[in-house]
């Protein structure tokens, strides 16, 4: 699965985006966040807040408690501010 | 038939006037056309730009989303949305909303609708460039951004 970062989660995670391979538990996209806030201090850091990213999936926007069954893409961003 | 909205995502700068002009062209109907230019502020001289970050694809096809449910709700006649990316400096415009229709009411709902729903679901960050060097940051979405969205519901 691709991920993809923008803003200050792309800037603290130091990355634009990956490709990974996500463990069979991982079946939300809240389980996704927990399990990336384990890879290391930069995800920690980009993540400490989770309630505050927002999520799409396969370029939809998608709740933390939507499943990951067919993503492909997942994108993980801050609040937008465009306008 | 259905109008089919003109959206563009560009680091370029646009003539409002132009796209404004180019929304009643040759459409003998329209009687009312209504535009938002939004800008880069220099917040008291606190800033000297901003840089537009989106997501590829996605920006698009929200913005997209958004043009067709305002299109779905009011009898529009021409709909234009233009969003820029990249660094833009203080005084410069970022974003253009052009509506048209035959009578007023529905040009202003139309464009406002629009923006009001691109600030909180279209996938853009702003982040700011100061005057005296240091590190801006990002631009906080407002709570009065989301609470917008509720008088459309």
């Amino acid at each position: 699965m691709k991920l993809i970062y923008f803003a200050w989660v792309r800037e603290r995670i130091g990355r634009s985006e990956e490709e990974v391979e996500l463990p069979a538990e991982v079946k939300t996209v809240r389980d996704l966040l927990v399990w990336l806030k384990t890879r290391g201090p930069e995800y920690e850091q980009a993540l400490q807040h989770p309630e505050a990213i927002r999520v799409a999936i396969n370029q939809e926007h998608a709740s933390h408690k939507e499943s990951l069954s067919g993503a492909r893409e997942v994108g993980l961003f801050p609040p937008m501010t465009g306008g | 038939m259905a109008v089919e909205p003109v959206i563009r995502i560009q680091t370029a700068g646009f003539d409002a006037g132009a796209e404004i002009a180019a929304a009643s062209r040759g459409r003998a109907n329209v009687g009312a056309v209504v535009s938002f230019t939004g800008l880069c502020r220099a917040e008291e001289g606190r800033l000297t730009a901003l840089e537009l970050e989106h997501y590829p694809g996605m920006a698009e096809a929200q913005i997209g989303r958004i043009a067709g449910e305002a299109i779905a709700r009011w009898p529009l006649l021409a709909l234009t949305v233009i969003h820029r990316v990249g660094r833009i400096e203080a005084g410069d415009d970022i974003v253009l909303v052009v509506a048209a229709a035959t009578h007023r009411q529905a040009a202003f709902d139309a464009a406002s609708f629009v923006m009001d729903f691109l600030k909180s679901e279209a996938p853009f960050w702003k982040k700011e460039h100061r005057r005296d060097g240091a590190d801006g940051g990002w631009v906080e979405a407002r709570h009065a951004d989301e609470e917008a969205l509720l008088r459309w519901r």
